[in-house]
């Protein structure tokens, strides 16, 4: 029953790293590169959906609803300036730079957070607040409601990418463009605006990942992000970055993990027995779980 | 795309002559205020903004009403200046730079134990009287066996952890409130490991069982969900937190959503827990804690002290500005007993107020009566215990 249980947290706490890496993973996919910016695009989600809800005088349900989409506007925005201003510059650097840049990127959004909403920490109202979870064995165990929404998200999320890049004519072309980005512009395809359609998807699910970080661990701070980031980027890697099952895969993986490795080992070493696992895994495979094996053309 | 490079550059370039605009005012208003020299000046750092926030708004809060009440008293008049640091010892060091250059001569601060440390090794340094109304670490004083030496200069108007964690224990027991007790603390942070090894060590010795002991970081404070199911299914009555009210809160969110119901004992880092921006005060029903300092109380002091704050302020002082209240008015107090004036340098008020603080003082505040200090900078007076019931404190 105990065993249950830890099982049914670590995916409540997997999750949410699944979410978060869906986005990590989606752009490293197409533009290849390494957004360390996602975790705070995150908790600038997380604010606008709770100024929606806490500002604006609407009943229950529809500030909540406004929030969510008001915050996933704002971060698709977001999204689309940064690419804009921080990346696109950089598009023939060298990889090391644009990292760095994500990372100055990271910490202007977490500065730019402490002077408009302070750092006081502030309390999230979960967007299912009220909502009854799920009890099984006579109320022995019981899955919170947030985790319930948060794994068919997850689902929704993760069957919803893989058909729009398998199927559709962008998902298609932004394929092409992480194949190889020169081929694609000479078959007509628009790289430019391809790489911002990638950044404002996955800016978007941020957002809806913040709001579930949230709800699932209400305290709004602007660091709330990091941590979670690069737990979550963690995840993607473990599931094999670029690969969006992986991503689920890597973020439920990483959260079961670290639960058990709570309850049976000690909650002192969690942290280092998660990337413990994480230096395992790439030692064995290094393209992580689900990663595909690209063979290097000479 | 090069209009937008233009733009780009426009704007940081609005924003350097902003901040340095900025950094002008502060220098003249600094050197404005230095022309008077009636006052003493007292200076004050403390989280106004960031993870403890509540703590530095609070004591700054409580210093400004003591300091305000002392000038209307006519005679020796204060001068307080209050820095903000963001509970960062870097940053509580720049603060304290700011206060120093601005002329402080006694320093009321600062609030929180890690930067505290910091900044008493260099007001031992500069020789500069240090009373802190919140910063319950040892290393704060000094002066423990293998750790570092005393610093003469620094006194505490709170407890030090290892008393808290004894009297936490001594108080459980006393009270009978639980029998199996498990303890969450923070095994990234210096105040809450300290205080949970005094309070292992005196409940060994009160015959308290601890069932379950868990702990967590600043970087695992999300999910809680482990330590809970350990406490639960240790059949655990009471559960201690030695720890700030941020943690806490989402423990006592976690443990409601599965239904976990003990009784819960912190210390004083869970006072603020009521007054957080959305907190659902329901969840911290018949939540316990020990502190210096009652609301309730029906002494003049406290009484007229609580009016003052709520009408300026809006909130129920906690005893973070009661502390810092208390702090303003033993410094008068010893300045008033040993005839420091204005005048006076730094260093010279410095050894007057050890030599009082070391000597026979005893001062009445709103945290104690008969309060006095030890030489190693420790304060003595009683705990008491708090329930909080229907959103606020009451005395047990």
């Amino acid at each position: 029953m105990n065993l249950l249980l830890n099982l049914i947290n670590g995916i409540g706490l997997g999750s949410i790293y699944a979410i978060i890496a869906l986005g990590y993973t989606m752009v490293y996919g197409i533009a290849k590169m390494l957004n360390f910016a996602h975790g705070d695009v995150i908790m600038v989600g997380a604010y606008i959906c709770f100024c929606t809800m806490s500002y604006l005088p609407l009943p229950g349900a529809a500030g909540t609803i406004l929030g969510i989409i008001l915050a996933m506007i704002v971060c698709t925005v977001l999204g689309i300036v940064i690419e804009r201003l921080a990346y696109k510059p950089l598009r023939s650097a060298p990889s090391l730079a644009v990292l760095i840049t994500a990372i100055g990127v990271s910490y202007f959004l977490q500065n730019s957070a402490l002077l408009i909403w302070k750092s006081d920490p502030r309390v999230f109202t979960s967007v299912v607040a009220g909502w009854p979870g799920l009890e099984l064995f006579g109320g022995q165990l019981r899955i919170s409601a947030v985790t319930i929404v948060t794994i068919l998200t997850n689902i929704v999320v993760m069957v919803g990418l893989t058909l729009f890049t398998g199927k559709t004519q962008k998902g298609k072309a932004m394929r092409a463009v992480s194949e190889d980005k020169g081929a694609a512009q000479l078959m007509g395809i628009n790289v430019n605006s391809t790489i911002s359609l990638t950044f404002a998807i996955g800016s978007g699910l941020a957002a809806v990942a913040g709001v579930l970080l949230c709800s699932a661990y209400p305290t709004l701070m602007p660091t709330t992000g990091s941590m979670p980031g690069i737990k979550a980027f963690t995840a993607a890697v473990l599931g094999g970055i670029g690969s969006i099952p992986g991503a689920m895969l890597g973020g439920i993986l990483l959260g079961i993990i670290e639960i058990f490795a709570k309850a049976y080992i000690s909650t002192q070493l969690s942290d280092a027995i998660v990337f413990a696992v994480l230096i395992v895994v790439l030692l064995i495979k290094p393209t992580g779980l689900l990663g595909k094996k690209i063979n290097e053309k000479v | 795309m090069n209009y937008l490079k233009k733009l780009l550059a426009i704007l940081l370039a609005m924003v350097m002559v902003l901040s340095l605009a900025a950094c002008g005012g502060n220098a003249n208003s600094g050197s404005g205020e230095s022309a008077d020299t009636a006052a003493i000046k007292i200076g004050g750092i403390g989280p106004t903004s960031g993870p403890a926030a509540i703590y530095g708004q609070a004591t700054q809060h409580g210093a400004e009403i003591a300091v305000e009440e002392i000038n209307a008293l006519g005679g020796i008049q204060f001068e307080l200046n209050w820095q903000d640091d963001e509970h960062d010892p870097e940053k509580s060091v720049n603060a304290y730079n700011t206060l120093k250059d601005w002329g402080m001569q006694v320093l009321v601060g600062t609030t929180t134990t890690g930067p505290s440390v910091a900044v008493s090794a260099e007001t031992n340094a500069d020789r500069i009287f240090e009373l802190t109304p919140s910063a319950s670490s040892v290393d704060v004083i000094g002066g423990q066996t293998d750790g570092i030496p005393r610093k003469d200069n620094v006194f505490q108007m709170c407890f030090t952890d290892p008393n808290q964690g004894i009297a936490s224990a001594q108080y459980i027991s006393e009270q009978g409130l639980g029998s199996k007790i498990a303890v969450i603390y923070n095994n990234g942070d210096a105040y809450s490991t300290g205080i949970y090894n005094k309070f292992a060590a005196e409940a060994e010795n009160v015959g308290l069982e601890i069932v379950s002991v868990t702990t967590f970081t600043d970087d695992t404070a999300n999910d809680f969900s482990v330590q809970l199911n350990d406490a639960k299914n240790a059949g655990a009555d009471l559960v201690f937190l030695p720890i700030y009210y941020t943690p806490a809160s989402l423990i006592l969110a976690q443990a409601n959503d599965m239904g976990y119901a003990p009784k819960f004992f912190g210390v004083d880092g869970m006072d603020g827990i009521l007054t957080m921006d959305g907190f659902d005060t329901t969840l911290a029903e018949g939540v316990m804690l020990l502190t210096p300092f009652n609301a309730d109380a029906t002494d003049e002091k406290t009484v007229s002290f609580v009016q003052k704050y709520q009408e300026r302020y809006g909130d129920i002082p906690n005893q973070f500005a009661a502390d810092a209240y208390d702090c303003v008015y033993a410094i008068y107090e010893a300045v008033q007993a040993t005839g420091i004036t204005a005048d006076l340098s730094a260093a010279e008020i410095c050894d007057k107020l050890i030599e009082a603080f070391n000597g026979d003082f005893t001062f009445d505040g709103i945290t104690g009566t008969g309060v006095t200090w030890s030489e190693n900078g420790e304060v003595s007076k009683d705990p008491k215990g708090m329930i909080i019931q229907n959103g606020a404190y009451v005395g047990m």
